[in-house]
């Protein structure tokens, strides 16, 4: 097992790290490789379950879009994989419901959440601030295994015999307390929020670690305002995590409480597949106020580590200053904050208040203009750079695109009038399809080809990351963009078909669209994962900073050990963004090079500081 | 047979593109390509993001323009106009800043590609630009704010005290739908008096359930205020009719409402869309279990002389089930045992029967 001592003390010699990195080698494979408690092997098992949960989501969503595409077809085809979900050649209504369900979970918190932050805080949060490892190596692996055992109880429930839960991601009981409402809230259900306290141990287990590390084992001369948006971003979500998921578990206690032992804290009044429950004074709103508590700074504790990793690839390939680093700090502190006060504006209709809800416009409606402001940032970034597309500055540039479109949206759901037509119609689905869905895929995908090369030593193929991106870049839009339309003409979402109705007898043919530009676009995933696996073995050999950039972890070996630095931990003299920096011989001037050696591009302020 | 063809050919254009892929590598090795740091595809990708602004800009526009008559569904309630200008006014600056922030990302991508001897501008940041940019989203925001208030303050307020009231109630998989007869007040209900023949649990000895009337579909008349009071009796739903722009969750335990004036008649509307046998429809739009997609009920506006005519034709629930008033007297339950469980079932099945027979048409 690792030596906490070099976690715990980042000024060792180098004799002493080189001493404890051979001492590594003996390592059995079981430590080394899966209860290691090294933050870059985490990093990794987090990234690998992510990208496994991302398939099986994207899977369930084609099962879906078939249905929706083609309400006439047949699953006859599919049954050997299906079996009885499969009625007469149709698909079962319950079991659609499961898959929506399961989509919408699977993808908010297993990929989203876990294989986002989990990765890139785990990975990045040591290697960019100077620190030989998190804090604690051992919750640190805590963390990933619990999550396994959340994932493996999850992905056990969906072959349950009557299905995995089906009640949609946001569970609203009653409908997800009784199991005489619906198939999938018998032991589907019970397995969903087993499966999710484990998953809230892990992420608090995670956030933990995050936020330690980060305040405690910054490398000498790594002040907060030196620091990369990347680790801003990791720490804000981590804090966004570790207050807003414990209500999410309390949330999910008094649901247990409700469906396991008979108190009443979400049910009353109810009668159901013809019996009375003696159940009163529970409410279901509650329930929905302590979900949307976590759930609204779920959806940003998705996008903001996101928006970090964009901002360091755009600036490294733009070779250009990240435009106003403390207006992206500033803006992230906002978000943060403003982020806690707007839930409620998932529940204008939900029967609350109608004061409540214009207290949430407002605030609502604040919250766009920190996001605004992160938008022109981005821009201003770009504006007269020397653009290098990369394949993840491509994905950075897809992401801005992205989030413009869906976080506009956002503005009109916002307000509260606008909603009573729009709630729970395919345009909030087309508004968080793009904003979070994609915009945070293509977060996640910028990350993985920018930082694949200090994860496995080796590069991504630049020709099929091109393929890949603008696939899913076009498909994205083809998916999402016709959904709006859908969602005016007020298409309600959960829908197994819109047959029943007269009103939905149109959109036949978009609604095929969408569904043939959704199978494209995930089938185009397999280059991807094809690209990603190769390249793991037999891609070209990375250079030590493949990217030109400034931030401490190509400082690092090309494959770095346990411990991260062979020799003694660089010190920090400036920002991360010298990029372009007139008078300096390179176009980019890492966080470890002191003034002193750089005295032909020092600005006037910095003179004092050579 | 054919699935083994089909499988064999997948495996052989897999092993085609694979063989492209290295052909393609070590091409790239052998003319070095992959040591120059930005290559000729860095101009290949400037120009396709640009075109993607263009093509992708102009099939936005078309895609809309070729959908507009199915995406802009007409408004039916007075509410709804204010609804949908509150929508379009949002919209109109939204697009505002789409198209601005859009350009500006694909243009800058394809103006400032990397041009060999070329270096960035070093700009760290502008305060006054950053404070000029941070205060009018602020500003706009505050503007949409008022106003969105304003429309949502006026649409939540009060119903009018002479507005006419229905009780919608949902249950899995269907609404039911109660008059507060000539009395104007509905009468108690209680969730445990629930059975096959009293669907909405009326207590049979409160006197103002004596004149209440329950029907199939709802029946309103044009132009007149309307208060929906809406309730669930197992799961959440949400009263949602699309054309009148109005939709409240129905939540068990806590009764809502919704309160609206319809201003086009189901004559008017069919008239307008050109659809004969045009009706509004009751949409459920909160999930709530296997027959949550065709949980429909029909409005049907009257102008108001029709409505009255409708309303003296209702006979009262008391007056249609004899039967149980007799029983309550006797002390005898009218029904023994869990009766609607079967029809329960007997209505999901029934919306997925409708599903497959629209299906095979
Ligand atoms: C400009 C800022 C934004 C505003 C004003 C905004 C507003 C809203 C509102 C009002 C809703 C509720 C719609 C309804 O259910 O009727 C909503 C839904 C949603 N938003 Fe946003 N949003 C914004 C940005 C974002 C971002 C950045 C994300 C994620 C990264 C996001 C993710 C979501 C999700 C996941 C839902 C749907 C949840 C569900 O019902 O399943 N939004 N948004
Ligand atoms: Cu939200
Ligand atoms: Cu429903």
């Amino acid at each position: 097992m690792a030596n906490p001592n070099i976690t715990i003390h980042p000024e060792v010699h180098a004799e002493h790290a080189h001493h404890e990195h051979d001492e590594h080698h003996d390592q059995h494979w079981l430590w080394k490789y899966i209860f290691s408690q090294d933050h870059k092997v985490i990093a990794k098992q987090f990234l690998f379950l992510g990208i496994f949960w991302a398939f099986i989501g994207g899977a369930l969503s084609s099962l879906f879009r078939i249905q929706l595409g083609w309400p006439e077809a047949t699953f006859a085809w599919l049954e050997p994989v299906l079996g009885t979900w499969v009625e007469g050649g149709k698909l079962n209504p319950d079991f659609y419901l499961a898959l929506v369900t399961m989509h919408g979970t699977i993808m908010v918190f297993f990929v989203l959440t876990a294989g986002l932050s989990g990765t890139f805080s785990n990975f990045l949060i040591p290697l960019q601030i100077g620190a030989r490892d998190m804090a604690s190596g051992f919750m640190n692996m805590l963390s990933f295994w619990f999550f396994f055992i959340a994932s493996a109880i999850m992905f056990y429930s969906l072959f349950l015999q009557n299905g995995p839960a089906a009640a949609g991601w946001t569970i609203y009981p009653p409908l997800s307390a009784l199991p005489q409402a619906m198939p999938g809230s018998g032991a589907g259900m019970t397995l969903w929020l087993v499966s999710m306290a484990l998953f809230i141990v892990s992420q608090l287990l995670g956030g933990v670690n995050y936020i330690t590390t980060v305040i405690n084992m910054r490398t000498k001369g790594m002040s907060m305002t030196k620091m990369p948006l990347t680790i801003w971003s990791f720490f804000l979500t981590a804090i966004l995590g570790l207050l807003s998921f414990p209500v999410l578990f309390s949330c999910a206690l008094l649901l247990i409480f409700d469906r396991s032992f008979g108190t009443s804290f979400y049910l009353s009044d109810i009668y159901v597949a013809g019996e009375a429950l003696t159940n009163v004074g529970g409410s279901p709103i509650l329930f929905q106020h302590l979900f949307w508590f976590l759930g609204h700074p779920e959806v940003y504790i998705v996008i903001l580590p996101a928006m970090g990793i964009v901002s360091e690839v755009l600036a490294t390939n733009a070779r250009k200053p990240i435009f106003g680093y403390r207006a992206m700090i500033g803006s992230l502190l906002g978000i943060t904050v403003l982020a806690f006060v707007v839930w409620a504006h998932h529940m204008f209709v939900s029967g609350m208040n109608p004061f409540l809800g214009s207290v949430f416009m407002f605030l609502t409606l604040i919250i766009a203009v920190p996001s605004a402001v992160k938008v022109f940032n981005w821009l201003g970034t770009i504006w007269r750079g020397n653009l290098v597309f990369t394949t993840p500055m491509l994905f950075a540039i897809g992401f801005v695109s992205l989030f413009i479109s869906g976080g506009l949206t956002g503005i009109l759901l916002g307000n509260s009038a606008v909603d009573i037509q729009l709630h729970n119609t395919y345009f909030v689905v087309a508004h968080f399809h793009l904003v979070m869905g994609s915009a945070a895929f293509f977060g996640m995908f910028c990350g993985v080809y920018h930082w694949f090369p200090k994860m496995f030593g080796r590069m991504m193929d630049e020709k099929l990351g091109y393929i890949h991106f603008w696939l899913t870049f076009i498909g994205v839009y083809l998916v999402f963009l016709p959904m709006h339309y859908v969602g005016i003409a007020g298409f309600p979402r959960r829908y197994y078909a819109f047959t029943a109705f007269d009103a939905f007898s149109q959109f036949g043919d978009l609604n095929m669209y969408i569904s043939l530009a959704a199978i494209l676009a995930f089938l185009g995933q397999f280059i991807f994962l094809f690209n990603f696996v190769y390249s793991i073995f037999r891609g070209r050999r990375s250079p030590l900073n493949p990217w030109h950039s400034n931030t401490l972890e190509w400082t690092t070996p090309v494959n770095p050990g346990h411990g991260n630095w062979p020799g003694e931990i660089p010190t920090v003299y400036r920002w991360p963004y010298d990029y372009s920096k007139p008078g300096a011989a390179e176009d980019y001037i890492p966080q470890h090079i002191p003034f002193s050696q750089t005295t032909s591009s020092n600005l006037p302020n910095e003179k004092e500081l050579e | 047979m054919i699935t083994l063809a089909v499988a064999i050919s997948v495996i052989l254009v897999l092993v085609i593109l694979v063989l492209l892929f290295r052909i393609q590598t070590l091409a790239s090795v052998f003319t070095g390509s992959t040591q120059k740091r930005v290559g000729k595809s860095n101009k290949i990708n400037a120009i396709l993001l640009l075109s993607f602004l263009i093509l992708g800009g102009a099939a936005f526009a078309w895609s809309y323009m070729s959908h507009r008559e199915n995406i802009l569904i007409p408004i039916a309630s007075e509410h709804g106009v204010w609804i949908d200008d509150m929508f379009w006014l949002t919209m109109a600056i939204l697009m505002i800043v789409f198209v601005i922030t859009q350009v500006l990302l694909f243009w800058y991508s394809y103006k400032y590609q990397h041009k060999e001897g070329n270096r960035a501008y070093f700009l760290s940041h502008n305060n006054r630009l950053e404070v000029f940019w941070t205060v009018i989203p602020a500003i706009v925001m505050a503007l949409l704010v008022f106003r969105g208030w304003k429309t949502w303050t006026t649409i939540t307020n009060p119903a009018p005290a002479d507005a006419i009231v229905v009780e919608v109630m949902g249950k899995q998989f269907n609404w039911l739908i109660r008059y507060p007869g000539a009395d104007n007040k509905l009468g108690v209900v209680k969730h445990t008096l629930i059975d096959g023949s009293n669907e909405f649990g009326m207590d049979l000895t409160d006197k103002n359930v004596m004149d209440d009337f329950v029907t199939n579909e709802i029946h309103i008349p044009k132009g007149k205020p309307v208060l929906f009071k809406i309730r669930s009796r197992d799961v959440i739903h949400s009263f949602y009719v699309p054309y009148f722009r109005a939709q409240m969750h129905a939540v068990p335990g806590m009764p809502t409402k919704f309160w609206l004036t319809p201003t086009k008649s189901t004559a008017d509307m069919a008239e307008e869309t050109g659809k004969p046998d045009f009706n509004y429809e009751l949409v459920c739009n909160q999930i709530c279990g296997r027959g949550h997609f065709a949980m429909r009920a029909v409005i049907v506006v009257d102008e108001p002389e029709d409505y009255e005519k409708w309303v003296a034709k209702q006979k009262s629930f008391v007056e249609s089930n004899p039967d149980l008033m007799a029983n309550l007297k006797t002390g005898v339950p009218a029904t023994t045992g869990p009766a609607t469980e079967a029809s329960e079932q007997d209505d999901a099945k029934k919306a997925e029967e409708i599903v497959r027979e629209k299906a095979q048409l």
